[in-house]
């Protein structure tokens, strides 16, 4: 049996007709010769030839794929039967097609984000360079652990044994300028390794070489020299240049430098979760570089075949080496740092990338997969009517003599079509969720805007509506396709009898529906209850909708004395002050919940001694006179910093109510008290106290602070230049925040002072304080959705079953009635089954939530995951809403007419 | 699905229909009509065949290729399918030919000493 054969077989059927009819008319020819009047020539003809239908079969039967035929055929009867009854078929595909699309939606989400995040070349060998330090108390809170410092990088890239490429990198912004206007960008400065790790090739020109990395002349305060060279991100080379590959060798000025152009990395080129414009090279100045310095992530690429293990020995072998190679000055034991107990603890960088985005996306997929299942039980509900409604068809059928496996086919074959339509819908719901799931996507889910249906996606919506249609068909297939024939054919259209057993399936698939919805109800009010804890939670500020935020960075290569940097910072404060409508200004190097990378020091408090002379390391800001009092926190005890304490380079400090506790019991105790960064550095003073300030998030704990000036004397080398805060967010109060015209007024302050400094996140403290609370919201409104989705679909559920008891059992009403029986003791009839379903959803429900939301522990904040109000309130409304749902039915039960139906029979 | 027999579809007649249509096309192409008529005649009518019956034996020997088709004009002017004998044709006629005398021979030996 060819294909071609059976795709030809009309076209044989047309050209043997075609012979026989040709053989017909010379018969009949010959016969009239013979002498016979035409009508008989020709029936004797017909005679001769034989059964024509017959012989066409004959040949159309050896031309035939018979499995392929009967499945045409299937669809083709299909097809009719879902066109006859438009309404089930619509709200059937409907169904399916939300289901089916709100699940490729998510998967793909899941493809993107979780199976396959890292578009580099084997990303299986990429790891990231982890390390713990249980003995640096306070960096063991940090989730990024410890950073490197440029010592380690040179120790560990040039003496490992397990690494093909290995490097630092560090996330920053920079100054552009001489292009249009000035403008700050986002860049990533590699070392040597970093690139060659990732393996990505340029899109034009080259990477950056070991020659980049020379530094051409030494930087005050810095480990990294002076570098000539750039490379260009794709987005920002396509926005600045258009594309043009002439841009190769030209020169842009960086940070007030010349660089030359040397390379443009491909579209969607990331280094770990960053997206840079500019790409520079660290460019370490071996000789400044001490032991200290932790500041930089770590990333490389393993040998193949070695083990993470393995690199973690290799690496441990090393920080030894790395001890007694470099120094922090002389005097001073490398040896020391064998106090930190630092362990490398390598990831790999799948891990990193994903970070706890899995957590939240598996609830949302999970989540939509029930819902499905309860879509699908109520399109099986369906079904099992409608199948009902056709045993008659199919027991005709069997009795015809249509075999077992011929009617499921025929039904699988309906139901697999019905999935296929529904999928096929299902693909434009997808679309259109995935447009919604990126416009209130948290941002933390790494390339979120990237996600889009691709094959993958198209592959697993196929499977998913196939194996939907095999699924929904499989219950009625093997509920009536059964040998029952007689007894199918005797009762068909009698409404008296129906037999217990499909109530049976009915009930299950509802209480299924109700425990399904009561999970996600759970769930929901969970996420409620969090995000109604959370906005009780005090961020340490006030009024965030008032405060507009900017970020201004002045680079040494502009203004290199530090004194004249906070001169330049304070007119800037001063200008923006005299915007109408602006109350206060203040500055900081970060503004709270930022996410800007936390700076660290190791405090010790007078008085206090700590084993191995090694303190906890604690958070620190530089804070402006007027930021605190700008952002709305609280002042517990104590004044803030002026003016004349910032340029006097008085020896002055503030802290957090937190740590004020830790260290002297109580924040009025605090002032006045002294604390420093070594034994070597000078005594610095406590003058104020501040309220804890969420800085992290408002569901992470507040850190404890140490407000330093934002201009301070250099603690290790007193009588040399002081340091200032040279990148520092800008707060404004104003009630015109945000507004277009502050926002250009707040830009023409800045200009007027100097017009080559850039104005970066520009955003108002509302605008960082919810994409904070970005995740919480997102599950909420998944959960939200998905919950309120499964209320509906269970009420049907319940409304559908009562209704069509009622009308099953409309007889036996009808005697009742006639016997004297109450309205009101019918309607409880009805309403105590609906109520049933509900309690024994209910009941399966509440212990399916109470093992299921434990899973839910990492987005829930200050409630349990089996908090009480919520267990009890949402199946009171849950019982309350199938109480209405059964009632409805049930009414009309009790207004039935006996006559009328008794006759009807 | 049962398959129901056509009178000539037992595999011994339908073999012997073959030989016969193959061994009609060994004179020249021919249409169906001739074809049913030739062997009718050929046999003295002895084999009175269903004429219809002729045409899926032509559709099975064109798809094995023992003969091939082509459209053609008949005597009487009407546009007709011919068949003609292929090379591969030829050579199954010569094979059937043999395996069927040898089988006539080997029946025959059998009924004749009953005859006697």
């Amino acid at each position: 049996m060819s294909l071609r054969r059976f795709l030809r077989r009309a076209q044989w059927d047309r050209e043997r007709s075609e012979e026989m009819e040709f053989y017909l008319r010379i018969e009949t020819d010959e016969n009239v010769g013979r002498g016979l009047p035409y009508d008989e020539a020709r029936a004797k003809a017909l005679r001769k030839l034989g059964n024509r239908t017959l012989i066409r079969e004959e040949i159309y039967r050896m031309n035939t794929i018979t499995l392929l035929d009967a499945l045409a055929g299937d669809m083709r009867y299909g097809l009719r039967i879902l066109a006859r009854s438009p309404m089930f078929t619509a709200a059937a595909l409907l169904t399916l097609a939300i289901g089916i699309g709100a699940n490729a939606a998510v998967f793909s989400v899941v493809n993107s984000v979780l199976l396959r995040p890292l578009r580099y070349p084997k990303a299986e060998q990429l790891v990231v360079l982890h390390q713990d330090a249980p003995g640096a108390a306070g960096l063991a809170n940090a989730a990024d652990g410890l950073a490197l410092s440029p010592s380690m990088y040179f120790t560990y890239a040039e003496q490992n044994r397990t690494f093909q490429a290995l490097g630092v990198w560090i996330p920053g912004t920079a100054n552009v300028t001489g292009l249009a206007e000035p403008e700050q960008v986002r860049t990533v400065s590699v070392s040597d390794g970093v690139l060659q790790a990732l393996g990505v090739p340029p899109a034009a020109g080259r990477w950056l070489l070991p020659a980049d990395q020379i530094p051409q002349a030494s930087e005050p305060n810095s480990f990294s020299g002076r570098s000539s060279t750039v490379m260009l991100g794709y987005g920002y080379w396509r926005r600045h240049f258009g594309g043009d590959r002439s841009v190769i060798g030209r020169n842009l000025t960086v940070n007030s430098r010349p660089r030359q152009i040397v390379g443009v990395m491909p579209r969607g080129f990331r280094i770990v979760k960053i997206e840079p414009d500019l790409i520079l090279p660290l460019a370490f100045d071996r000789g400044r570089v001490i032991l200290a310095g932790f500041g930089f992530h770590g990333i490389g690429r393993l040998k193949p075949g070695v083990t993470i293990a393995q690199a973690n020995a290799d690496l441990a072998r090393l920080l030894p080496v790395w001890m007694d190679t470099w120094s922090n000055g002389p005097n001073l034991n490398g040896r020391w740092y064998e106090n930190w107990r630092i362990r490398p603890t390598i990831r790999p960088l799948k891990q990193q990338v994903v970070g706890n985005a899995g957590s939240v996306l598996w609830i949302v997929m999970g989540t939509i997969a029930l819902v499905m299942l309860m879509a699908y039980a109520n399109v099986t509900n369906l079904l099992l009517v409608r199948a009902e409604a056709r045993q008659r068809e199919l027991a005709l059928r069997a009795a015809l003599g249509a075999g077992l496996a011929r009617i499921v086919r025929s039904l699988l074959v309906e139901s697999v079509m019905l999935g296929l339509m529904g999928g096929a819908l299902g693909v434009v719901v997808a679309y259109a969720g995935l447009r919604l799931l990126v416009a209130i996507g948290p941002a933390n889910l790494p390339r979120l805007n990237e996600i889009s249906v691709d094959l993958r996606t198209f592959g697993f919506t196929l499977m998913l509506s196939v194996l939907s249609g095999l699924f929904l068909g499989l219950a009625p297939a093997f509920r009536y396709a059964g040998p029952r024939i007689s007894a199918a054919l005797r009762s068909a259209g009698r409404t008296a009898s129906v037999s217990r057993e499909r109530h049976r399936a009915r009930n299950v698939l509802v209480v299924a529906q109700v425990a399904i919805a009561l999970v996600l109800l759970v769930s929901a009010g969970l996420m409620i209850r969090t995000a109604r804890v959370l906005r009780t939670v005090e961020p340490g500020f006030t009024g965030a909708e008032h405060l507009q935020t900017v970020r201004i960075s002045i680079p040494s290569s502009l203004i290199p004395e530090p004194q004249l940097v906070i001169r330049t910072q304070h007119d800037l404060a001063d200008k923006l002050k005299s915007i109408p409508g602006v109350t206060s200004v203040g500055f900081a190097s970060e503004a709270p919940m930022e996410a800007e990378p936390p700076n660290w020091d190791n405090i010790f408090p007078e008085g206090k001694t700590y084993p191995g002379d090694v303190a906890p390391l604690r958070r620190f800001e530089n804070v402006s006179p007027g930021f605190l009092h700008t952002m709305g926190a609280r002042l517990t005890a104590g004044r803030e910093f002026i003016w004349t304490d910032i340029y006097g380079l008085r020896p002055m400090v503030m802290v957090s109510e937190n740590l004020a506790r830790e260290f002297w019991g109580a924040p009025s105790a605090a002032v006045g008290k002294r604390l420093r960064q070594a034994s070597i550095t000078p005594w610095q003073e406590v003058i104020g106290v501040v309220q804890d300030v969420r800085q992290n998030g408002i569901q992470e704990k507040a850190p404890e602070i140490v407000y330093w000036p934002v201009l301070m004397r250099n603690q290790f080398a007193p009588n040399g230049p002081p340091i200032a805060a040279r990148a520092v967010t800008f707060v404004i109060r104003s009630e015109r925040a945000g507004t277009g015209g502050f926002l250009n007024q707040v830009r023409q302050a800045v200009w007027s002072r100097n017009a080559s400094l850039p104005l970066a996140s520009v955003r108002t403290m509302r605008e960082i304080y919810d994409e904070s609370l970005a995740t919480t919201s997102f599950t909420l409104v998944m959960l939200g959705i998905a919950g309120g989705m499964a209320m509906m679909l269970g009420l049907i559920g319940i409304y559908g079953v009562i209704s069509y008891v009622v009308s099953q059992r409309t007889r036996e009403i009808g005697i009742r009635v006639a016997l004297g029986a109450e309205p009101g003791a019918l309607r409880w009839l009805f309403v105590r089954y609906g109520l049933a379903l509900a309690g024994a959803g209910t009941a399966t429900g509440l212990a399916a939530a109470a093992g299921l939301t434990r899973l839910m522990k990492s987005v829930l904040f200050g409630i349990s995951p089996v908090d009480p109000l919520t267990y009890m309130t949402v199946p009171v409304v849950l019982i309350a809403a199938t109480v209405l749902a059964s009632y409805l039915p049930a009414r009309r039960a009790a207004a039935v007419d006996p006559v009328e139906t008794l006759r009807a029979e | 699905m049962p398959r129901r027999e056509s009178p000539l579809q037992s595999e011994m007649l339908q073999g012997t229909l073959d030989m016969l249509v193959l061994r009609t096309l060994v004179l020249g192409p021919a249409h169906g009509h001739t074809i049913a008529h030739a062997i009718e005649r050929g046999s003295e009518d002895v084999l009175q065949i269903e004429h219809g019956s002729l045409y899926p034996a032509l559709h099975r020997l064109e798809d094995r290729g023992w003969i091939a088709s082509f459209w053609g004009t008949s005597e009487n002017n009407r546009k007709a399918k011919y068949y003609r004998l292929t090379p591969a044709g030829r050579k199954q006629l010569s094979v059937q030919t043999t395996r069927w005398e040898q089988v006539v021979r080997a029946i025959g030996r059998i009924l004749k000493p009953a005859t006697e």
